[in-house]
């Protein structure tokens, strides 16, 4: 009985860090433009694929992943570049679709280059599962849970330690009242883009070993990460590592005790309470919407 | 006299175009129409199929077509969406006019199709797997996939062999799981086998640690079979295996391809499922009359593109023979005639299996045509 419980919650842990880790990502860039990037998926993505593809060149896996980063990364600027910064001075909404086109662009390309199969991606340690309390745990999830937390420790440093995360914030809250001060705000979206794409591809580097990888993994994992994100609290990095965790256990449990047909069902209604009782999210900023 | 000469050359230009008519008139190629499901989530179905209807359209033409006249390939891409795939199916009726349809790559695009078609009066042979495409029976839908019925049957059949009576059931929420879950809840009484679990999942989860332990604390269960496709089925078989249970675990047809023990790897041992014998060709005995077929299928298939083979690709290639057997029949491309023909073709040996179509029966492969696979030392090995 006990270990059963302990079962589903491994599992819950185990989905809901992968969430939370994809939710990190829309953290970023959200608090730099107000932007949800649709395209967040896509990064995580382009982490895992290419790294799957420069493991079978040969590579060893750190040199692998880092190449697939770095990858991601100069994607996620010319999606600033090209993309976002012609559309200057359009509103939130106009950019959000251009990231919507975007990620539908960039997995088009993914299709071409890497092929529509499935993929497999070795374990960071060891294949054998961990047991603990009579329960099962992949030992890829302690690594999810632990860069998870790293990214968040990260992302709190970088947005109140930095000049730079000071800047990123300043032009989120106001763009005009921020270039006067002398930000030049392209640069810190573009920074903001790169940055993101740079988690995102972490990210989907870390979860790839549970998940497996395919061109259009972005899609699946991207969506149950911005809900996870908008469960937490838009722009919260604590918000996306809890509402993750709560979306993944609350689902195990569900699947677990209730019925798995049942799972969706119970998450998205759990949601909906959340999000009509506290609008902004579990751990949302609590400001007032400019007029 | 600039009129008289302009009037000349009009006649002849009349009496020419004319000719070439009457030529193109003797050697009118056949149409053979196809809606596939070439690139989206069903890419690995239409893409394979696609490619096995090009290569044999090929191959028949160098050989001098069907009834002396070219087949011609008329294709278009539904992309897995059934609305794309009805107007597809309207356009190949309506305006290419085509002579017979092959394609379908998924039972949901095959059932939007199946009401134009049937209207249309054409023969269509579909390479679905679901049981509902000829299961009543509809007088111009055939196919080529057995259904997952027989899948079911095949590998209960297997369970009782070893004389497993309760078994728990996990399946996706996709329509192949829900099909095939459904069917097997159907035929486990008749075979006399208990399902005592029956849990499913989302095809976008990322573990199902939660429903195996689910089945695993169901006192009584024998062995656990997951009904899916997609890459599912593999994450379920490595947490089977992370959670160590130790109890015969097996497969749908879903995911019956060299890829699927790729993605599973050492979790992936002793695991068992029903397949064509397109994975074992080279097991098969001598006295198989398909050895042959499915022989000669794969190195053709390998060598054209340069890929592996895969079942899906065998689907087609049976729909096609089937078609161009029936034409023959026919002895013309009559749509009443082609469709009788189709429906009396017995025996005829394919890739899936060995064909008896009738009046009653429009999918001719039973689920004895299926192979139990398992997998020993990551590699497809047939039990006999």
């Amino acid at each position: 009985m006990f270990a059963e419980f302990i079962q589903y919650l491994f599992t819950g842990i185990t989905i809901g860090a992968t969430y939370a880790l994809v939710a990190l990502g829309f953290t970023l860039i959200y608090n730099a433009s107000h932007v949800i990037n649709f395209a967040q998926g896509e990064f995580l993505m382009i982490g895992g694929m290419a790294t799957v593809s420069l493991l079978g060149m040969g590579f060893p896996m750190p040199v692998a992943i880092v190449l697939a980063v770095m990858l991601a990364g100069i994607i996620g600027v010319a999606l600033q570049r090209f993309a976002i910064a012609p559309a200057k001075q359009a509103d939130v909404v106009t950019l959000i679709i251009i990231t919507i086109g975007a990620s539908i662009f960039i997995r088009g390309i993914a299709q071409l280059v890497w092929g529509k199969e499935y993929h497999v991606m070795p374990n960071f340690s060891s294949d054998e599962p961990i047991r603990l309390f009579g329960a099962v745990l992949n030992s890829q999830s302690f690594w999810v849970l632990g860069i998870g937390a790293l990214l968040v420790v990260a992302l709190v440093l970088f947005f109140t330690r930095t000049l730079m995360g000071k800047a990123i914030l300043a032009t989120s809250m106001n763009k005009d009242a921020a270039r006067l001060v002398g930000i030049r705000t392209q640069m810190v979206l573009m920074l903001a883009f790169m940055l993101s794409a740079l988690l995102g591809s972490m990210a989907g580097v870390t979860v790839a070993p549970i998940t497996f990888t395919a061109y259009d993994i972005g899609i699946m994992l991207g969506l149950k990460g911005f809900v996870a994100a908008a469960l937490g609290g838009l722009g919260s990095g604590v918000g996306a590592v809890v509402g993750g965790l709560l979306l993944g256990v609350v689902e195990a449990m569900t699947a677990g005790y209730i019925s798995s047909d049942y799972k969706d069902a119970v998450a998205f209604s759990m949601i909906l309470l959340v999000l009509f009782f506290m609008p902004r999210g579990l751990f949302g900023s609590r400001v007032v919407e400019r007029v | 006299m600039s009129k008289k000469l302009l009037r000349r050359a009009g006649f002849l230009a009349a009496t020419l175009a004319a000719g070439i008519f009457a030529g193109a008139q003797a050697a009118q190629p056949i149409k053979i129409g196809s809606f596939l499901s070439v690139t989206g989530p069903a890419s690995f179905l239409g893409d394979p199929e696609l490619k096995t209807l090009e290569m044999y359209v090929e191959r028949i033409n160098e050989a001098g077509g069907v009834l002396g006249r070219p087949l011609q390939l008329i294709h278009y891409d539904d992309a897995g969406d059934a609305s794309a795939a009805r107007n597809f199916a309207s356009r190949l009726v309506r305006s290419d006019r085509v002579d017979i349809i092959v394609g379908g790559s998924t039972t949901g695009t095959t059932m939007a199709a199946v009401p134009l078609i049937e209207q249309a009066r054409t023969p269509f042979i579909s390479l679905a797997g679901a049981v509902v495409i000829t299961d009543p029976v509809k007088p111009w839908v055939f196919k080529t996939p057995q259904s997952d019925r027989a899948a079911a049957q095949r590998v209960l059949q297997d369970m009782k062999d070893r004389g497993i009576t309760r078994i728990g059931l996990i399946s996706g929420t996709d329509g192949f799981g829900r099909s095939g879950r459904e069917q097997t809840l159907a035929v486990a009484p008749e075979m006399g086998i208990e399902v005592v679990a029956d849990v499913t999942y989302s095809p976008s989860d990322t573990d199902m640690t939660a429903q195996l332990t689910r089945i695993r604390n169901t006192p009584g269960v024998q062995a656990v079979f997951n009904f899916g496709f997609g890459q599912s089925p593999a994450i379920v078989t490595r947490n089977y295996a992370q959670l160590g249970i130790d109890l015969p675990f097996y497969q749908s047809h879903g995911v019956a391809s060299d890829r699927f023990l790729e993605l599973v790897g050492r979790a992936g041992e002793g695991l068992r499922l029903p397949a064509s014998p397109l994975l074992v060709p080279d097991s098969l005995p001598d006295t198989d009359p398909q050895k042959r077929v499915v022989q000669a299928y794969k190195s053709a298939y390998e060598q054209r593109w340069n890929t592996q083979v895969s079942t899906f690709g065998g689907y087609a290639f049976d729909g096609l023979m089937l078609a161009v057997e029936a034409i023959e029949r026919a002895g013309s491309t009559d749509r009443e005639a082609v469709r009788k023909a189709l429906e009396s073709i017995q025996g005829y040996v394919g890739v899936t299996g060995v064909f008896n179509m009738s009046p009653t029966d429009h999918n001719g492969v039973g689920p004895e045509s299926f192979r139990i696979l398992e997998v020993r030392n990551g590699q497809w090995h047939l039990i006999q």
